[in-house]
């Protein structure tokens, strides 16, 4: 875990009361409303459908019990004792009131916590891999990278006023679990020629309504280069990507309208010039950060109460099958933990649900705990001893969901429930998706399905990456539901293709049930997922299941 | 009347009747040093020649929320420019900070903002060095 150092504390706190003072400055005239809504952004608080929404940052998805409690304590006082775990690894408080959201700050503050860019046009917070230091299929934990990036990102003087917002994401394995294609830009550790680990950068992805695959700019870059390459790209796009329009203002526009290859040379004219100013700086800094990753002191533990339980035990054993991942120690797993009960709001977790998460990492996993962008709760080192401790506790508190990666393991956009720009509603389906596969019996014979819906096109819920992505829009006062099929966020990351005409919210559900019917009907056999079924089929068969009724296509 | 802000806040705007060349009449030729004034859009790579020829340059913020002019300034800064430079049109005090940290040496307002955020306003944004990250990050290195 990161440690905060004096200058750390001392920076959330100005920060704080800086934010305290702009507040004032705005309710005695000082700042005009125009004024006062990039700086209040810019401190996480966003004004929803129906009150304001401050949006946390968890640095790279990590956090501490202290931090946890923390976060409950938050949601008890000033909101409605819940709070709302999003898509890049934040959590948002939905209810706050504008005069209480300093003290909301300080209170972050007091555990090494802030809402510092995680909205606005300025580098957003960065995300990364939330197996980072477990995962047995790491090169290097992400979050040395990831935390260098905050550090060098906060109120970076030159990159405050962008276009439009930007999103960085670390991977520090080959199997891409940070979704770094999508993102304006991702970088990943790769190994070069002589062994030394260095990054590959993709420039120029996202969703939103025109959603792109992050392109290769640099395949190899010397990890001491990373800052200033970083500069060149955001100084470039800063001055040259597109204020006229909202929607053509994302750094993927300009990459699709100058051109990789001319974009990449102004990149490198940039960076060559810059690195004379800005040396490459970060190697050592980088063995210091390091330092503050390293992971814990793993003991070897007797695991036999886990065995035993595992065979006496169906329920915890079907939760072990479907919510553990392989550690890199093999007497450790690593926990994920579901916010994604049956009926229930994809995220959300109450204030007593957190203490549960967070007395859990401290007795159980030494005192560790993630968000991941699929919305869900890890606990990245548990030793397999506990497990059975761990599962009779998440059951008593509704947290024992086994269903990752399952068809109920839903991500899902706010929506119409609570966001100013929603076409549809998000929430409410997932929840309808859910209760209805449940009744059928169906998720565990489906297998590994991922489901991903967004209110409107701006895409928040990942719809177009999701094997299944509902997008809701408004046909004329009416919900309109279209789905996409054969998105994949992974290293092998695809958009998601639309089959035909939308679904009104009554035909949705049946709509689905129709679709993977079909897909139960032909796949190859039990082990062939939904993906490589439409991968190896295209999407005819999966048409004639949404559309049985060609009459229908025509209207 | 415009206010020019620097560090120990306000003072009257010096170059108040000074003539400012475009970046176009600069590269026509000049023959005794000349004001310059760029908008966030110019492309400052030939204007190293110029640099003995500039007393001082003001970038135009035509809107505080188009950073372009931060970049603008940095980059200038990069290729050699020490003169005096300085930030004119829509600028926030909360910017001020920012400001200098790309390399502006001073903000330039008009009698309005300067009514709405008194000098006081500026001054608390004065400690802009105590707190940069980009410089703690060189610090550490
Ligand atoms: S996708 Fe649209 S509705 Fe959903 S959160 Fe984003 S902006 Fe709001």
């Amino acid at each position: 875990m990161y440690r905060y150092s004096e200058f750390d504390d001392a920076f959330v706190r100005a920060r704080v009361a800086e934010f305290r003072d702009q507040v004032n400055r705005r309710i005695n005239g000082s700042l005009t409303e125009e004024e006062f809504k990039p700086l209040r952004l810019k401190n996480g608080l966003y004004l929803q459908l129906h009150a304001y929404m401050l949006r946390v940052a968890i640095p790279y998805g990590t956090l501490d019990s202290r931090q946890m409690h923390q976060l409950a304590h938050i949601a008890e006082v000033w909101d409605k004792g819940y709070g709302h775990f999003t898509t890049r690894q934040n959590i948002q408080f939905n209810w706050p009131k504008l005069a209480d959201v300093p003290d909301m700050l300080e209170a972050l503050a007091d555990v090494s916590m802030h809402a510092i860019q995680t909205s606005g046009n300025c580098i957003r917070n960065v995300t990364a891999d939330h197996f980072a230091g477990a995962a047995d299929d790491e090169i290097e934990d992400p979050r040395p990278t990831a935390e260098l990036l905050r550090q060098w990102s906060t109120d970076h003087p030159e990159f405050q006023y962008l276009p439009r917002k930007f999103k960085i994401a670390v991977s520090g394995s080959p199997n891409d679990r940070a979704v770094t294609r999508a993102h304006d830009i991702g970088i990943r550790a790769v190994r070069g020629k002589g062994d030394e680990t260095g990054y590959e950068i993709l420039v120029g992805g996202g969703l939103g309504r025109t959603p792109m695959i992050g392109k290769v700019i640099r395949s190899f870059l010397p990890k001491d280069d990373l800052l200033p390459y970083m500069e060149a790209i955001l100084r470039v796009y800063n001055l040259s990507g597109r204020r006229d329009n909202k929607y053509k203002a994302r750094i993927k526009i300009l990459v699709h309208e100058t051109g990789l290859d001319e974009l990449k040379d102004q990149i490198e004219t940039e960076f060559t010039a810059r690195r004379r100013v800005f040396p490459g700086v970060n190697q050592r800094l980088l063995e210091s950060l390091n330092a503050h990753f390293a992971p814990p002191e793993f003991v070897d533990a007797e695991s036999s109460e886990y065995e035993l339980r595992r065979t006496r035990d169906p329920l915890f054993r079907t939760w072990c099958d479907t919510n553990l991942n392989r550690h890199r120690d093999p007497n450790l797993a690593i926990v994920t933990i579901s916010l994604k009960p049956v009926a229930g709001t994809p995220g959300d977790a109450t204030a007593d649900q957190m203490r549960t998460i967070a007395d859990l990492a401290k007795s159980f996993a030494h005192d560790e705990i993630r968000v991941s962008h699929e919305q869900n709760i890890i606990l990245p080192h548990v030793p397999k001893a506990f497990l059975p401790r761990i599962h009779d506790r998440l059951k008593r508190s509704g947290l024992a969901t086994a269903n990752i990666g399952l068809i109920s393991d839903i991500i899902a956009c706010p929506g119409m429930d609570y966001c100013a720009l929603a076409t549809a509603r998000s929430i409410p389906i997932a929840q309808e998706i859910s209760q209805r596969f449940d009744e059928l019996r169906l998720e565990r014979k489906i297998g590994p399905l991922k489901i991903k819906i967004s209110g409107c096109i701006n895409a928040c819920g990942h719809h177009h990456v999701g094997h299944i992505g509902i997008l809701g829009l408004d046909r004329a006062g009416v919900e309109n539901y279209q789905i996409t099929l054969g998105g994949d966020a992974t290293e092998t990351a695809a958009i998601g293709k639309r089959p035909g005409p939308g679904f009104s919210a009554e035909e949705l559900i049946p709509a689905l049930e129709r679709l993977l019917d079909a897909y139960l009907t032909i796949r190859l056999s039990g082990n062939e997922t939904f993906l490589q079924c439409y991968r190896r089929l295209g999407d005819q068969p999966f048409k004639t299941a949404l559309y049985p009724d060609s009459a229908r296509k025509a209207a | 009347m415009n206010r020019i802000v620097r560090d120990d806040g306000f003072h009257p705007d010096d170059l108040e009747h000074g003539e400012f060349l475009t970046l176009e009449r600069l590269e026509a030729g000049v023959e005794a040093p000349v004001l310059l004034q760029l908008e966030p859009d110019a492309d400052p790579s030939d204007l190293p020649r110029h640099f003995a020829w500039i007393s001082g340059i003001r970038i135009h913020f035509p809107n505080f929320t188009d950073g372009r002019g931060f970049s603008l300034a940095a980059r200038l800064r990069q290729l050699g420019y020490g003169g005096r430079l300085g930030a004119f049109g829509h600028l926030i005090a909360d910017q001020y900070s920012q400001a200098r940290r790309s390399g502006f040496d001073e903000v330039v307002i008009n009698e309005l903002m300067a009514a709405r955020q008194p000098e006081s306003q500026w001054l608390a944004k004065s400690g802009w060095r105590q707190r940069s990250y980009q410089a703690h990050i060189l610090r550490s290195a």
